[in-house]
């Protein structure tokens, strides 16, 4: 029963994780940096909040969420690929803009600097960690196919070979006819999307927006990335590691035998040792981080 | 990344017109994007003051007001220019050699930590003259801790050093967090004790009750020698030659990998000498989260400041202005306002350098 129970807030704390860091492995791989995953995950649980508390109905939050993912892709893409600009400086100021524009809509909507009223969620009512209520959101269902999905996406179809080409060698892509641009645009597109998810996921289960209701998972989810080695695979057991060290922490609060704080780094940790190339050499994409000239 | 590396002016071909002089192209190149994003900032705010029903001319003339128009303000206003000045030259000289450090946040805190904890060690009564350059030694020490870390990796073992130092924020914040709340806390807070000496005098006179303090002074300090170790030392030229072309530096016999320890670990050090303003200088005392997000406004000074000493204390002021003209509009527009203008600025400038860079360069080729 204490392994169910273990396993199951594992999963129900990994599925930001899988969605945030499935888009941040896409656009990595295509050759375009992630720091924003962070601010692509709050704009978007800010927009589902805003769609389910206009509507009353969850789905259409989703599709909202997923729009504001998209839009904030969309400044990520535009600025990177057709400016040329700092990916690393540009996704730094998506994350600043998101939380300004989140607070002073927030103020603005709901005329509080905290949180947002009450929304319309999936399942069941409250945070219930029970399989019932996890079995029921269908978000949860969409976080865990997304993993063979996007196994199948990058190494089965002509699109994850484009977008591999043109993160690796975008000058031979092109020669080859690649349109180089146009896979980039797409790429970080999905990753607005799909990171977004995470953050209606969070925003739909606890039913209502809070401030900074993302709370650095972004940037746990980019070092998901980057421990997976950038593969799918790689990257979703990395996620689920995160998950069930974060669950551990929950765990053993009661105890109080590790402080709360050492389990809470064991992420950042672990991605610096692997950076450091102590388990296995970890390299990135050759073109990440370069505009295409 | 961001530093410049503008190509050699093209020798104009005879016969056509003379191009613009040289510092005048490099003048503009400097200062048209910061220009461009505080007018892009300008009109985003415009667009947010509208939309909560306002007017832009007196919202704005209201943060001018509730800054520079009276004496608290513009001391709160020079408070956390100081702070922020130290932060930017810290990612400045950072980016200089080519590094960037998002780091500062973590280095701020572990420099205000380190600070806080030697001023409460020393006895009370010690004569300033001693107590102060140890604090400000201890804050310095403690950021070039942390930013060694960075630096070392990456020339060890090419880690990034961008991944490396967000991941170090979070480690650095969560020991301490640990720390301070497992052992050092004054009881029912998340603060140290109150240190017994190296406290920075306050300003008094007509900004008596804003935080503004002689820290001040030496973040101006900080700016004038982050210049001269750029420009006027040995060590600051292979900085810049590291941060240009690192292959070419390599192949002039400069050590690449011990210019990137030694910029991270300066780097640090400047952020975490930003402690001090808040430490020695206002509360006395470390708290949990005190840096709230000057270590990440500093990656904006520095950009905004063109990386140029001078440049970056301008910026600093800029946002140090923003920033508490916010809380001087809250009345009539949500203060978060300016952190959107924040962000927009950053964008706005990402954005526009390269792109100033390629008009210009037309240009130049149209002569």
């Amino acid at each position: 029963m204490l392994v169910l129970a273990f396993l199951l807030q594992t999963i129900r704390i990994a599925i930001p994780y899988l969605f945030a860091a499935s888009g941040g492995m896409i656009a990595e791989r295509a050759g375009v940096v992630s720091l924003t995953l962070e601010g692509f995950m709050l704009s978007g649980a800010f927009t589902a909040t805003l769609g389910a508390y206009y509507s009353g109905n969850p789905w259409i939050g989703l599709l909202c969420g997923i729009l504001g993912g998209l839009a904030m892709g969309l400044v990520h893409a535009v600025a990177c690929i057709r400016y040329r600009a700092d990916q690393i400086v540009v996704g730094m100021a998506i994350n600043l803009l998101v939380v300004g524009l989140t607070r002073f809509f927030l103020h603005m909507a709901f005329d509080s600097s905290s949180n947002s009223p009450r929304v319309a969620g999936f399942g069941g009512e409250g945070a219930s960690t029970g399989l019932g209520a996890l079995a029921s959101n269908p978000l949860v269902w969409m976080g865990l196919l997304l993993v063979p999905v996007m196994a199948w996406l990058m190494f089965r179809t002509a699109f994850g070979l484009r977008v591999r080409a043109v993160g690796e060698h975008p000058a031979a892509a092109s020669s080859v006819g690649v349109p180089v641009s146009r896979v980039r645009y797409t790429a970080v597109a999905l990753s607005g999307m799909l990171a977004a998810l995470g953050g209606v996921y969070l925003a739909l289960d606890q039913h209502q927006f809070t401030d900074q209701i993302t709370a650095g998972r972004g940037f746990i989810a980019l070092a998901a990335v980057i421990f997976g080695r950038w593969h799918p695979v790689r990257t979703a057991i990395a996620c689920l590691l995160f998950a069930a060290a974060e669950t551990l922490q929950i765990q053993l609060q009661a105890f109080e035998i590790v402080p709360s704080q050492f389990v809470a780094i064991i992420p950042y940790v672990l991605t610096i040792v692997a950076l450091a190339g102590v388990i296995g050499r970890s390299v990135s994409p050759a073109a990440l981080g370069k505009a295409e000239d | 990344m961001t530093t410049s590396t503008e190509a050699p002016p093209r020798a104009a071909p005879p016969g056509t017109p003379a191009a613009p002089p040289r510092w005048r192209t490099q003048l503009e190149e400097a200062l048209l994007p910061p220009l461009v994003a505080i007018l892009a900032a300008m009109v985003v705010g415009d667009l947010l003051i509208l939309s909560m029903g306002q007017s832009p001319a007196a919202v704005y003339g209201m943060l001018l007001e509730g800054t520079w128009g009276n004496a608290y303000g513009f001391g709160q206003v020079m408070f956390k220019a100081t702070t922020l000045t130290f932060t930017g030259l810290a990612v400045a000289l950072a980016l200089r050699a080519g590094l960037f450090n998002v780091g500062a946040e973590g280095q701020l805190a572990a420099g205000g930590f380190v600070a806080a904890l030697a001023g409460w060690m020393l006895p009370a009564g010690t004569p300033w003259i001693i107590a102060i350059p140890l604090c400000i030694l201890g804050a310095a020490l403690g950021g070039a801790a942390v930013g060694a870390v960075p630096g070392t990796l990456k020339a060890r073992f090419g880690a990034h050093e961008v991944i490396v130092t967000i991941m170090t924020n979070f480690i650095v914040l969560a020991l301490l967090n640990y720390v301070v709340s497992a052992h050092l806390h004054v009881p029912e807070t998340l603060h140290t004790p109150e240190i017994g000496a190296g406290v920075v005098p306050r300003f008094g006179g007509p900004f008596t009750g804003s935080a503004a303090n002689a820290s001040l002074f030496l973040a101006l300090a900080a700016a004038g020698a982050v210049w001269w170790y750029l420009f006027r030392t040995r060590r600051g030229y292979e900085l810049r030659a590291v941060g240009l072309q690192p292959d070419a530096a390599e192949y002039a016999g400069i050590r690449v990998g011990g210019v990137w320890i030694r910029a991270m670990t300066v780097s640090g050090a400047l952020a975490g000498l930003s402690g001090i303003n808040y430490v020695l200088g206002y509360k006395h005392y470390y708290e949990d989260g005190f840096a709230g997000g000057a270590g990440f406004l500093g990656i904006a000074v520095a950009l905004v400041g063109r990386n140029d000493p001078l440049g970056v204390v301008l910026a600093a002021l800029f946002f140090a202005t923003l920033s508490q003209g916010g809380l001087a509009i809250n009345a009539v527009v949500p203060k978060q306002m300016v952190e959107v203008m924040q962000g927009v600025v950053i964008l706005a400038v990402a954005v526009s350098v390269p792109e100033v860079r390629r008009l210009l360069r037309q240009q130049r080729r149209a002569g």
